[in-house]
């Protein structure tokens, strides 16, 4: 049996997850790498998940309570959709996630944490709304974009550079695959595109039509795109031309 | 000291079913009935929010007849029952069959303890999948427990009802071709039914993972006129992972068209 400290290295952490407003919703991403330690655990890991209809949840921390703890939240608000007939406001859901982050509150003080990011769309208000957690279960709603996770710092730095107010879908998504390339580019915990075994991250789209995964030939297609250009940003401009000095 | 006056046990057997016959036929009729993707339940139910149909679990739907207290507090039990049974084990292991026996003992319990029975009749109904056909369970007020794979008829003027759903039916219709033939015979030949005296919903294999949908107002009115189109699911979300995994199918809920999530 490994004691204390050991199992707090061998739990799975790691992890990037974004989410960002645009134009129609919210959009969500996170990496597929699960880690123990120094070692990879998993590398295709799911941690966008959709909550109900028109939100999503992902999830950072210790994986086997992370992931519990979006099963217990799904079943919590399609149980209160069936017994009242209605479905929870936006933020009486982000209210139940709180409370069961909250309750986990001991067992983060131990080294498990589980810190998750939750979005999505706001029927009454029309908008995408993002909210962010922290182990004690506060939370607190992001006016535009917001990354968790050990990766989160890069992805956020990635986000702010290129956010505007209203980005169209195509832009938002774009945004989103850029700063998990980038937080898996400085983050030993966050994963990058897998072009061997074709494992790329996960990327959620909610809108007024509700939860919508991008298909993975989509997604696959946008970070070839991506890498093709950090390829040719590489080039010296112009080219070597004989006699010229490098630019 | 007062001496109880004997009554025979038969006696109050019957006075109790008669008692609870009573309150079950003052109450509007249901039907439920397999077509070709799915099942259908239609109830003669003038409210838009006190409902007589609802969703228990993925394939499940609930149905009741009688006095609205008393099924909606069975409803509510059983969605308690299946989601507390899908996030322990889980999502498959949800069944129709297994609910509708506790439903049939407790109201059997009740009937032979309680002072008043309850005055209900009730319809567990199931979508097949994996090889397994639709299913419908009837549960009367004594727990008498009966499974139907073509159609059933509740409340009060059953009878007849079952023999106008009984003398057109067919499991190959299409979805709209049976909510207008369903409620022809919910009706009867001396009335028509409008959208505003009816619920009706469907469990349908185009749904995705929740395949229970209502079909209100607008919609209800274009079917009953002939005026729909080809009846439409909410698009193919299926379950990528099993086991222990979240659940990833779209919520489904998607009206007939619009777009579902990836599965």
């Amino acid at each position: 049996m490994p004691g204390g400290s050991e199992l707090v290295t061998q739990a799975r952490h790691g992890t990037t997850v974004v989410a960002l407003r645009f134009a129609d919703g919210v959009v969500m991403a996170g990496d597929r790498r699960a880690t123990e330690g120094h070692v990879i655990a998993h590398r295709a890991m799911e941690k966008v998940f959709p909550a109900d209809h028109h939100s999503a949840v992902a999830i950072a921390g210790a994986a086997g309570f992370a992931v519990e703890m979006v099963r217990l939240f799904q079943t919590q608000l399609e149980h209160y959709e069936k017994v009242e007939g209605v479905t929870l406001s936006l933020e009486g859901k982000a209210n139940q996630l709180a409370q069961m982050v909250r309750q986990h509150l001991p067992l983060a003080m131990q080294g498990l944490p589980v810190v998750p990011l939750f979005a999505g769309y706001d029927v009454t208000r029309a908008m995408g709304r993002i909210f962010t957690y922290d182990v004690t279960g506060g939370h607190y709603e992001e006016a535009d974009f917001q990354a968790t996770g050990s990766g989160g710092r890069d992805a956020r730095t990635t986000i702010k550079l290129g956010f505007r107010e209203g980005l169209p879908r195509g832009e938002a998504v774009e945004l989103a695959i850029e700063a998990l390339y980038e937080a898996a580019d400085e983050d030993s915990g966050t994963g990058g595109p897998d072009l061997v075994r074709g494992i790329y991250p996960t990327i959620a789209v909610v809108t007024a039509d509700g939860y919508q995964e991008l298909p993975e030939a989509e997604v696959a297609e946008r970070f070839s795109t991506l890498i093709e250009r950090k390829r040719a940003e590489r080039e010296p401009v112009g080219g070597l031309t004989s006699g010229g000095e490098p630019g | 000291m007062t001496m109880p006056f004997y009554v025979a046990p038969e006696q109050v057997m019957k006075d109790r079913a008669e008692y609870a016959q009573k309150g079950i036929a003052r109450g509007r009729s249901l039907v439920a009935t397999v077509y070709a993707e799915g099942v259908l339940i239609v109830a003669e139910n003038p409210s838009r929010s006190l409902h007589k149909i609802s969703e228990i679990y993925d394939r499940i739907a609930f149905a009741g007849v009688g006095k609205y207290n008393e099924y909606d507090q069975l409803r509510v039990a059983g969605v308690r029952h299946a989601d507390t049974k899908g996030y322990a084990f889980s999502r498959e292991d949800v069944d129709a069959r297994s609910l509708a026996n506790l439903y049939a003992q407790f109201l059997g319990n009740v009937f032979t303890h309680e002072m008043k029975p309850l005055e209900v009749e009730i319809l567990v109904a199931e979508l097949g999948s994996g090889g397994r056909p639709d299913q419908l369970y009837h549960i009367a007020y004594e727990g008498t427990i009966t499974d139907e794979d073509r159609f059933t008829v509740l409340g009060g003027d059953a009878e007849s009802i079952a023999e106008r759903v009984g003398a057109g039916w067919s499991g190959e219709r299409d979805r709209n071709e049976a909510i207008r033939e369903t409620v022809r015979a919910l009706a009867g030949p001396d009335r028509k039914l409008g959208p505003g005296d009816l619920e009706v919903a469907v469990l349908s294999r185009e749904n995705g993972r929740r395949a229970f949908r209502r079909i209100t107002n607008g919609e209800l009115q274009s079917v009953l006129e002939g005026t729909a189109g080809p009846a439409g699911g909410g698009g193919g979300a299926t379950s990528r992972r099993s086991g222990s995994a979240p659940a990833r199918g779209a919520s489904g809920r998607d009206a007939s068209g619009s777009g579902s999530s990836r599965g």
